[in-house]
């Protein structure tokens, strides 16, 4: 636990310095967004019905494109080979990295989706939908983008890579969060969707890091 | 302390060494000579478990890793020094508070640069917060590649001080250099061609 939280403060201290890297994602997801509105028209009836899709794929490439943030500092200066060969958990550390990077470039997405979901005309219920299936969603988004991250990271472009390796682990947790917003928009059940995202990000917690461990482990053994 | 029995090691389809036995106990020190390329880095990364695609049996006897210097310093250039190293002691399970840092940093010419950003250091004085770990910690061994390159005629005396004190103390160390070593201890060579 010690571990944990001292990585956490490690990685959470390192992006918050850097903090121009960590901020790009986030205006290319507000710029994105406030694109549409001029390239569809102003109308609210039309900017609202393609708002969930286009939020959540402006979500989506927002987090692929802080990916490489995750573990490519650590890899270049070689604080990933210190990591390895100190014997701690490996697992931890990962978990403590992904957390530190969610709190920095998933968890200001959603606060961020309210904001820009009033400029495409969502009504209250689609917000709360939104909100809450980015809050489960981007976690999950953090964990499978790692694990291409940790399988890129000792490329030195790697960028490309990431998006065709994570992309279709992306999908299905896409699908389902755009189903659960549409369903809350016209007034449905979203119960199910709320359990079957649940379920996603309780798969990738427990399974994520170890894949991601390993992967590293593959990127440093060279 | 380690026992290595017959590794043998391919890299690029060229055979860096084969039925290579190492033995190391406490109190002594393996210096590994050779010429570029003749895999000593890659020894020094199987032995403490980075380099992985290798024949034979390693067993360590110690109740924690050895401590590894390894060619890139390990040392976040967005985290001041004394942060740098207090993480690098947290890795190995040791809590180092700030008057100890601060007495390494001193020895290690490093006064005053407790507070600095490491991206404003040098590459011999990012070197010296990652050897300040070997300082602060009491690993029984220590795995080190090429621990006096980018380092100074000062550096190196407290250094080989240092390495001194631990075998006195029955530490061991494993490291490269090409760097004649006087040191009142066991030294034995293992030349890699």
């Amino acid at each position: 636990m010690n571990l944990f939280i001292r990585t956490l403060q490690r990685d959470l201290l390192i992006h918050l310095r850097g903090a121009s890297e960590v901020m790009n994602p986030l205006v290319f997801f507000i710029v994105v967004i406030s694109l549409f509105p001029l390239g569809l028209g102003p109308s609210p009836d039309e900017l609202s019905r393609v708002a969930p899709g286009v939020i959540w794929v402006a979500a989506l490439l927002a987090t692929l494109m802080s990916m490489d943030l995750m573990f490519r500092s650590d890899f270049d200066d070689g604080s990933l080979e210190q990591m390895i060969a100190s014997g701690q958990s490996l697992i931890v550390m990962v978990l403590a990295k992904v957390g530190a990077h969610w709190l920095v470039s998933g968890l200001p997405l959603v606060l961020l989706v309210p904001v820009v979901g009033l400029v495409l005309f969502v009504d209250a219920a689609g917000l709360k939908a939104m909100v809450i299936s980015l809050l489960l969603v981007s976690p999950t988004l953090s964990l499978l983008g790692a694990i291409g991250a940790a399988l890129t990271v000792s490329l030195a472009r790697g960028g490309l890579l990431v998006s065709i390796i994570v992309l279709p682990l992306y999908v299905p947790v896409l699908v389902l969060a755009t189903g659960m917003v549409q369903a809350a928009v016209s007034g449905a059940d979203t119960t199910g969707y709320l359990y079957w995202l649940l379920a996603a990000l309780m798969a990738s917690l427990t399974m994520a890091p170890v894949a991601i461990a390993a992967s590293l482990r593959v990127a440093v053994d060279q | 302390m380690l026992q290595a029995i017959s590794l043998h090691c391919d890299r690029s389809r060229r055979q860096l060494f084969t039925a290579l036995d190492i033995s190391v106990a406490p109190g002594q020190l393996l210096q590994v000579r050779g010429p570029n390329g003749s895999g000593k880095t890659t020894l020094l990364k199987i032995l403490v478990g980075l380099y992985t695609d290798y024949r034979g049996d390693i067993e360590w006897s110690l109740d924690r890793p050895p401590l590894y210097l390894g060619h890139s310093p390990g040392v976040n250039s967005r985290m001041t020094v004394v942060e740098n190293l207090k993480w690098l002691c947290q890795l190995q399970g040791e809590h180092c508070d700030d008057q100890s840092i601060d007495l390494v940093l001193d020895a290690l010419g490093l006064h005053g640069y407790q507070e600095t950003n490491c991206s404003s250091l040098s590459e011999g004085q990012r070197k010296r917060v990652n050897l300040a770990r070997f300082f602060l910690v009491n690993n029984p061994c220590w795995v080190m590649d090429e621990p006096f390159s980018s380092i100074d005629v000062l550096g190196f005396e407290h250094l080989q001080q240092r390495m001194q004190e631990h075998l006195s103390a029955g530490g061991a160390i494993i490291l490269t250099s090409h760097q004649e070593l006087t040191l009142d201890a066991e030294i034995r060579m293992l030349e890699l061609s």
